[in-house]
Parts: C-alpha cells; structure tokens; sequence
C-alpha cells in the first residue's frame, strides 16, 4: 500500500495547472485535490500516475461566493465548506444537509467539491446536488475555457467529458428561489458509506400544488441523473403521501439499476423507490 | 482514581495502567520499531485461487538498486512448515503450510516470493517486478460440494470431528417430533486495528535471534521458531510491544515471521515487515465459516431429547497453527446450557481455496450457538411456546451442577464447574424490562413498524490451563514487578495483575509493574488466549503475592522482633495488627535487608520474591445472555440494533469496567458477523472485500449502546478467586440473538438462516412476504 513512484507538482496559479496539465497529462499526469478519492487508489497501485499537479496552493481556487445567480465553488473548496449553510436561502440549507452524508469528518476537511464531480462516483452526493440542480461546470485548458452543463459533463461509472489536459476550475449551482422546498435521502448499509441509492428532490408549491420539481437519482445508475417520469408524476399535484410513492414508483421503474456482486437490480429498483419516497417525505418536513 | 492498595482492589473499576502511554501517543507497536540498517519486506503474493507454479523470476526485482536479495520456496525449501500448536490431528500434519508456497497456490495471497529492500517504497516496487507465472487450476469455494485434492491424492477434507454421548438413535425414533434446520455462518475474522507486523534481528556477536512484533503466543512462537531454524530456545528471544488487538488471529505464528527472522539470520540485517490492509485482509487467518445440518428430537412439550449434527467446517487453503481446533470447538460446545440427554456431531474440515483459517473470539461458539439458539427458536416454534419459555424448559438447573459431558475439547473433559442459568436468564430479562419491551413492540407494530426481540444463552469456556507461573520480586526501592508469561493484545492484562497482586501481597497498584510477554524474562509461558489470562495468571498471581507477603512477613518479624501474626503489610509498608506503633518499615527496606550481604538471611534465597504456577487441568465455564431489540425498515430491509443487553457471569469481576469493555466491544464484533462483515469471492476464487469499503466493520454509528450485567451468581470452584474469564462472552450469542430478533420483527419464525444479514436479504423475505 505504497504507491508507485512519482513527481509532484506545485503550481500556484490557474495558468500554471493548465500548463502544467498540458505538459504532464499526456505523460500520465493527473490532478491532485483533496486526495481523498485518488491517494487510496494511488496506495492500491491501481492507480499509478507518473506526475501528480496539486491544485492545493493554487490561490483563488478556494472561493466560494455567489455570483449573480449562481453559487460559485472554486476547486479548492473542501465538503467542509458546507458544514454550516454558505449562504441564506433554501440552496445553503441544502448543502450542509447533504454534506453531512458524505464520507466522514477528517475526509470532509479533506476532499474537494470539484473532485467529487471529477472523480465521478455513480453515488456522489455533490454529483447527485450537480445532476439535480442543473449546474454547470467551468473547464479550463491551455486551449481555451468551456462551460459544461452537467448532463454532458457526467459520463458513467468514473467517467466525465474532461479531456486529460482539462481542469475543472469551478462548479455553479443555480441558487434556488426562496420558497422552494427540498428533501434528500439516501441509503447505505453503515452511516458514512458511500449510497447504494439516493435521491434529492426540489419544488416549488404554486397555489398548493407542485411546480418545477426536480427529482436527482445517485448511486442507482452509472451516473447521477434527474428522472423526469418522476417529475412529471409531481409537477402539477399536490404534495401528498400516496402522491411521493407514485413518484418513487415512477423513479423505479425509470431507471436502469446498476447491478454488482452485493446488489441485485431488483433490490436497487426497491431502494430507488424507498429513497425518492422518502427524499420527498423529508421535503414536507 | 485511587488506586491505594487496600483489601477489595480486586473488584474495584481501577483505571488501567495500560492507558498512559497510549493516551500520551507513547505507544510503541510493530511498526513503531525500528533498528539502525534495517531493510523492508515485502511478500509477493499468489493473485491465483489455485494453480501450479509453472516459474517465478527474481531477476527483475533483484536488477533494481537497493535491492538486497529475493526468495522463493527453493530459497527456503530447508524451513519446514508451520507447525499447530492447538488441537493437532497427526493426519493434518500433510496440509500444512510452507513459508513460501512449494509447487502451488491455494488462496489469492498465498506468499509465493519475498524480497528485501532499503525501503518499504523499493520493496514495493521490487516486488511488482518478480515474475509468477501460475497454471490456474479449478477452485473449490465451498466446503459442503464436491471433495478435491490437496496433492498427490490427498484430499481436501482433511479430517473428521466425531464427538457425541447417549443415544441418539433411539432418542430420534422415539421423539414426538423431530426439528431440522440448515444453517450458515458467514466467513469473517478479527480485525485489529493494528494489522501484523514483524521485526527480525540477529546480534552475530552473542548468536541471539530476536522478533519483534510477537503477541499473543510469544513463547510457544520462540520455541518453534528455534526448532525450525536448528536453534535453542536460549539464544531466540520474542518480544511483544504494545499490540492493537488481537482476538485470536493476530500472534499466531504465519509465514511472515518466519520469514523476517530468517531474512535477518541470512542477511545479516534487521529486516522490517509491515502488513498493509489489503495483505491483511487476505493474509491474516479468516474464520467462522461454516454449514449445519441440525436436527432435534423433542418431546411434546419441547424439551430436547437428542441433537444430531453435521456440519462442514471452511478451512481455507492450509490447516494452520490451530489445527482442529475451531471446528473441534464447535462441536464440543454447542450443547450449551441445556440439558442435551443424547448428543451426535460430525464435522468435516475441508479445505478451500481461500484465506486459511484460525480462531478468532469465541470460536467454533458464535457458530454453534447460532446453530443451536436458532434450533431452541425452531423447537419453540414448533410447540407453539415462547423463546424465553423453552429456554427455560431445556436449561440445566443449578442443582445439577458441575455437569460433565462426555465431550473432551482442547484436552479437557468438559466439565461445567457452576452456574445458574435460570437466575441469570431471569436477570437479563428484567434488565431489559422485557415485559415493557413487549408492550411497545405491540404498540410500534399496530403503528406500522417491523420491530422485535430475540434471547440467545450460551456457556463460554475460559482458563485454558495446563499451567501458569509468575515470578515476583521488590526492589529495594519498594517497586514490585510481577513477571508472567501472559501476554497482552490490550486487554488490561496489566492493570488485573497488578490488582491481585496489590491486593494480595498488601503493595500499592501504583507501585506494581507487569511483565508480559518478554520471552528473556520468564522461561515458560502460555500467553493470552482463550481468556485464559486472569484465570490462570491470576491466580498464579495471587499465589505469588501470599508467599511473598509471608516471605516479607517472616523477615519483618525477624527485624521488628515480633512475630509475623502480629503483622500485617498495608500499602507496601509493614504495619502491626495491634495498632502499636513503633519503628515502621517498608517492603523495599525488608528487599534491602535480604539482599546478599543484606543483614537479613531470610529463607536462605537472598532477595524479596516469590514464584508461583498455577496448574489446572480443566477449564471454567462463565455463560451467558443475550437480549437484542432491532427494527427493520419495510422499504429498504434496513436493520437497526435499537437496545442490545449482555448478561454474563463470570464467577468474579476483577475490574468491573474492564469487563463491561470486553463485553462491549465483542458484542461490536459480533454484530460485524450478524451483519456487515463477510469475506466474499467471485467464482474464480477472487476475494472481494480486500478494503474497508467492501469489509463493512460496524461503526459506533452502527453499535447500540450495549447494557451490560456483570453477575457473579456462580464462582468458579477451580481456583479460589472464583474467576471466570470474560473475554468472549461479549461476542459468542450475537449471530443468535439477532437473527431472533429479525425473525420476530419480521414475523417469520425462522427465516434467518444465514449470517451475516443484509438489508437486502430482509427486503427479499418481506417482498416474497407480500
Ligand atoms: C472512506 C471514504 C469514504 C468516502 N465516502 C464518500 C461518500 O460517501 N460520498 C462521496 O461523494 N465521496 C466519498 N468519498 C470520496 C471523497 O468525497 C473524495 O474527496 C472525493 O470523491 C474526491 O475529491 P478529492 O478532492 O479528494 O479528489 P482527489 O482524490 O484529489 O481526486 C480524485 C480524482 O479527480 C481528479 N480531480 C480532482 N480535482 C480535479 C479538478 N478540479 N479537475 C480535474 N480533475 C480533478 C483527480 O485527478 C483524480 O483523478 C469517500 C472517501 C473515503 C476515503
């Protein structure tokens, strides 16, 4: 559990990690933030990375502020960020929510908000607030900056549209209007465990009934996702608990279940069901 | 806390010795220890299930600059295998395992070369380069399927467990009913939280041989490591630092501490080993795997006429230092508490390729007790009475106490010293508050939920003999060390020791030290395991501690001109019973007096101390309840461990907190059985759990509160203090009690047969429910 050799570099500018990427990357190098996702399987020499670019002294990158109508989340931001709301307003209250589920306190200090979604985990919760809030990602290289929305930014198990030489310098997250209301939920078998299933759900009530409601599904599928089959069940109704186990139901049957040696698809369906339900339930409270 | 030595420190919540240095971060475990040129070993490890070794190439590893040497099985072919040092079977001796696997690999992580480097990075790196080229051969995962080979037609079972009494036949061909079930307990093992480590040297100039590292077993270690080597025992030496657990798996002699010792006989230097996490978890013994086939017959109101078992015991790729004897365990103690009229078990060890097996706490008894707990359930079910109320139909009375079984384990006849079984059943049910707890499980069932409760009961076995010694001696500055042959894997050994000795030769506990596991300092000794330590070095203790009072006694009278009866030796200062006062004196002072040329000639021997061995040829049963509460959630099967109560008797609690924390934490590892921790493979044999995400070990998050009552109905008649080990008693029910309490919740008498249970089994039984 030593990992195999390599050199780091220390950049300390913006400039410098593109650079840096542009010259290392096709050499097998790799950006290192938090650590908390690469170092273990740097120490399993499943990954062996001949340069590693550590973003950790670049300045700027720790910024988190709201800009216009976004929350701006620099690449040096740590899940520790979160901890207590950042901002006013139903989107900061979310954020420490869920933050709260995510891994344990030394690797919450640790690992970063950008490296979640660049690593990629199918049952990330910062993927899953990305996936449901529709953010959008700001990517930058030697080549040029681009603005990714997030749907084309997930790719599946582990995988995103960044191409090698690319660095995600800033996630933005659509502030929320004051009175939408949000509910998250996730399962695993031990607190702190990455999700076998999770959800988060947001609405708004217009005249008692719901409207723009985003239903995010992780750790079900290969990527984090809204499901609209379950949105559609919801948008235009009235919150009630017959009503949330028909949107957990439309979310089950919408998804393709990811299946491994612990977890049948069929149990995925039943947690996919539980956790929207559930998510819901916890919206109302 | 006040730790003054006064009668009653034995029972007393002392605050452990042990705890300074570790609170101060001054702990000092393998990996702490380090010895000037020292080189790093790595072991390069079979990620084969099963294959013949077609060739393996040290070139490439040896080509790279700091490189010092690499081996494989020819290199050491001179080593014999690991030898048993528990439970041997002559026809075991076949399956035993080489220090580097021969010809082939039997489990992914069977060590096939090891290389020594200037750096644990180098070693690393080193290793990666040696070339294994294996055939793969087809695998047997499953100890009750077909029968393999081991080689040259020896087969992978490797020996059968026969033990039973009474009649079994005519029992079952008469009973009213017959009860049968099958049953499994999922593959898992103790997982400290330090993983192994070994640190060989050899000082050329005195021809000594040291390791570093040892735990648990250092003096059987330095005996076999001596005989495999061609050495004596006199120039080998082991010592044990502070150990981060140990529960059975972490002491045992493996092939890494063969290696590292040859390594540094060979070359000369002292050579490091460190296990990692992932070699852990595929290296260090696994345990507990195993399928029965159980059947009783009963009467008409359930009381159990006979057991008839068959089980299969998965024993991994090798029989290693245990031997039988987890199987042979479990087979011996899974009658229990109840009174079984006619008994028949057979097991079969089998061989699979996997992990190799050893005992981790309370062996072959998580196992049986599941078995025979979900039998008594079975049974209850079956005549339509309660959980508790057959318990208490089959339980043995105290009136019968000590029973003998004609069943024979670890070399003792089992031999129930005492108990009352019915009284403690009763005390852990009032300190659940059972009937209560039935009242809110009706009321939380008509509100919807899946709650409720379970009992398991169980005896334990504790005070391994044949013997113990202990050596202790005052300084002349009236410090007292007591030397035992004990070791300790963190369990306080220290602090009970020093509170028997305290107490009984009339020292301060501040003023004792204790001596474990420092094969120079004691010439024999048995070490921890089996709870064995504050039985038998205890009460070796205590008997030191009186002959050394006397010792101290007689030699202030001789000074004080008074006779020993009118004395008395009270916080390490000699004292007249008569109040009188008068020229005092202090233990140091009377050492001082005794010392050769001291104007004291005392017994003859010059010095203040004493040795004394505990010999005891049958073991003490403490035993046990276990009462959990769990709920389970309709939409996800997730299972909560809402209350869980332990009561165990123990004959006598020398330190009450010390107990309560071996309770406690046994029950943590015994709900890592019930429900997260398993050892899985794919079908070639791959293990899948080689990382604390996939070996899912309970949390404080996971772990309930455990209530705990430490009873001392029923003293052990074998040794004075009455004590009774506690070291397993925390563990051994879990699997049961939860597994009722699941089926309860559930409302499926029975459902649980498996270990551990994942929310995805429950969502399964309440979907095929629906
Ligand atoms: C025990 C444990 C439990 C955990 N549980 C959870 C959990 O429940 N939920 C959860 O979401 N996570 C969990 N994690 C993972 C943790 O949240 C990581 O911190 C996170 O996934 C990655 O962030 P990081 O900053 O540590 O990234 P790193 O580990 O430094 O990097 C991860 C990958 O992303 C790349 N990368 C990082 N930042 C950038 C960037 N800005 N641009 C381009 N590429 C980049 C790196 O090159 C690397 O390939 C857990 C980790 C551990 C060790």
């Amino acid at each position: 559990m030593k990992p195999a050799p390599f050199t780091r570099h220390v950049p300390r500018t913006v400039d410098e990690v593109v650079s840096a990427l542009a010259e290392f990357a096709p050499l097998d190098g790799r950006i290192l933030a938090g650590g908390q996702s690469l170092v273990p399987i740097m120490a399993f020499r499943m990954a062996r990375p001949a340069h590693l670019i550590d973003i950790n002294e670049v300045e700027g990158l720790d910024r988190l502020a709201v800009d216009g109508d976004y929350l701006s989340i620099g690449a040096r931001v740590r899940h520790g960020a979160f901890h207590k709301p950042v901002i006013d307003g139903p989107l900061g209250k979310l954020l420490a929510f869920v933050v709260s589920h995510i891994a344990h306190y030394p690797i919450r200090m640790r690992g970063t908000f950008c490296g979640s979604l660049a690593h990629a985990d199918p049952a990330s919760e910062w993927c899953l607030v990305a996936a449901t809030l529709d953010a959008q990602l700001v990517v930058k290289s030697v080549r040029g900056d681009r603005i990714v929305d997030v749907t084309d930014f997930l790719e599946g198990i582990m995988s995103t549209s960044l191409a090698e030489d690319e660095f995600l310098a800033e996630a933005r997250l659509p502030l929320l209007p004051d009175d939408t209301k949000f509910g998250f939920y996730e399962f695993s078998r031990r607190a702190g465990d990455f999700a076998m299933s999770a959800a988060l759900v947001t609405y708004r009530l217009v005249d008692g009934v719901i409207t723009d409601a985003c239903v995010g599904i992780g750790g079900a599928e290969d990527r984090a996702r809204r499901i609209p089959e379950a949105e559609n069940v919801l948008n235009g109704q009235a919150p009630s608990p017959e009503l949330f186990v028909a949107a957990g139901e439309a979310a089950a049957t919408a998804i393709e279940p990811l299946e491994d040696a612990q977890t049948t698809a069929e149990y995925r369906r039943d947690l996919v069901r539980a956790v929207t339900r559930r998510a819901l339930e916890r919206s109302t409270q | 806390m006040n730790a003054a030595a006064k009668p009653g420190l034995i029972g007393q919540s002392v605050t452990r010795k042990e705890d300074g240095p570790l609170l101060r971060g001054q702990g000092k475990f393998a990996a702490d220890i380090n010895f000037p040129n020292q080189l790093y070993m790595r072991v390069v490890r079979s990620t084969y299930a099963h294959g013949n070794i077609v060739s393996i190439d040290l070139a490439p590893a040896l080509a790279i600059t700091g490189v010092v040497a690499a081996w494989s099985f020819t290199d050491v072919a001179d080593i014999p295998p690991i030898d048993f040092r528990l439970t041997r079977l002559e026809q075991l001796a076949a399956y035993r395992q080489t220090i580097l696997a021969k010809d082939k690999v039997r489990y992914v992580g069977d060590p096939v070369a090891v290389v020594f480097a200037e750096d644990p990075y180098l070693a690393e790196d080193a290793a990666e380069h040696v070339v294994v080229e294996i055939e793969e051969l087809p695998v047997i995962l499953h100890a009750d399927g077909k029968i393999g080979e081991f080689r040259d037609g020896l087969p992978t079972e490797t020996a059968l467990i026969e033990k039973g009494y009474g009649d079994v036949d005519g029992a079952f061909a008469s009973a009213h009913a017959v009860v049968s079930l099958s049953l499994s307990i999922g593959r898992h093992s103790g997982v400290p939280m330090e993983t192994r480590g070994a640190i060989g040297r050899y000082i050329a100039e005195t021809d000594m041989l040291e390791m570093y590292g040892a735990a648990k077993v250092p003096h059987w270690n330095r005996d076999q490591l001596a005989k495999m080597f061609g050495r004596t025992a006199a120039n080998t030496n082991l010592f044990e630092g502070h150990v981060g657990g140990g529960f059975g798996i972490r002491g045992e002699m493996y092939p890494e501490d063969v290696l590292v010792c040859l390594a540094a006989l060979r070359l000369g230097r002292p050579v490091k080993w460190i296990e990692d996490r992932r070699e852990h978890l595929i290296a260090a013994n696994h345990s507990r795997q195993q399928t029965h086939h159980i059947r009783a017959a009963i009467d008409r109101d359930g009381n159990i006429l006979a057991i008839d078992n068959e089980f299969f015991h998965d024993q991994g790729g090798y029989m290693r230092t245990h031997a039988a004897t987890v199987p042979d365990l479990a087979a011996a103690m899974l009658p229990g508490p109840y009174r079984i009229p006619a008994y028949r078990v057979l097991g079969h060890i089998r061989l699979t390729n996997k992990t190799p097996g050893g005992t981790y706490r309370a062996p072959g008894r998580y196992e049986s007790t599941f078995v025979r707990e979900r039998l008594l359930d079975a049974v209850a079910a079956r005549v339509g009475i309660s959980g508790v109320e057959v318990r208490r139909r089959n339980l043995i009375a105290t009136s019968e106490m000590p029973v003998t079984r004609a069943l024979e384990t670890l070399g003792t006849d089992i031999v129930l010293d005492s108990g009352d079984y019915p009284k403690l059943l009763d005390k852990a049910l009032n300190g659940i508050g059972w009937d209560d707890l039935q009242t809110q499980i009706t009321s939380r069932r008509k509100a919807g939920e899946l709650v409720g409760s379970g009992v398991a009961m169980f005896v334990e076995k504790s005070g391994l003999g044949p013997f113990d010694d202990v050596r202790i001696n005052v300084g002349t500055d009236g410090l007292v060390e007591v030397v035992t042959g004990a070791a300790s894997v963190g369990q306080g050994v220290e602090t009970v020791i020093a509170q028997i000795c305290a107490e009984k030769l009339g020292a301060s506990y501040d003023n004792v030290s204790v001596i474990h596991g420092q094969t120079n300092r004691i010439a024999r000794g048995l070490g921890a395991f089996a709870s064995r330590v504050s039985v038998m070095t205890g009460e070796a203790t205590r008997q030191a501690a009186l002959k050394l009072r006397d010792k101290a006694l007689a030699a202030a009278a001789e000074l004080m001109q008074l006779t020993a009866d009118q004395l008395d030796v009270v916080d390490g200062e000699i004292v007249r019973l008569d109040g009188g006062t008068g020229p005092s004196m202090t233990l140091g002072e009377i050492a001082k007096a005794l010392e050769p040329g001291g104007n004291l000639v005392g017994d003859g021997e010059p010095g203040l101390f004493a040795e004394a061995s505990f010999e005891s040829k049958h073991m003490t049963y403490p035993y046990g309840v276990h009462v959990a509460f769990v709920s389970l959630a309709r939409d996800t099967g997730g299972i909560s461990v809402e209350r869980y109560l332990v009561a165990y008797d123990i004959g006598k609690a020398i330190n009450p907190m010390l107990v309560d924390g071996q309770i406690v934490g046994g029950v943590a590892q015994g709900i890592g059985g019930a429900l997260y921790e398993e050892f899985t493979y794919d079908d070639r044999g791959e293990p899948l759990a080689v990382t604390f995400a996939d070996y899912l070990m309970p949390t404080a998050r996971e772990v309930p509160d455990v209530e705990v009552i430490i009873s001392e109905d029923a003293p052990s008649p074998l040794n004075p203090m009455g004590l009774k080990g506690a070291g397993e008693g925390g563990t051994n029910a879990v699997g049961a009690a939860i597994a009722a309490a699941i089926d309860d919740a559930l409302g499926q008498p029975g459902a649980i047969t498996q270990l551990p249970v994942s929310p995805q089994h429950v969502k399964a039984l309440l979907n095929a429910k629906v």
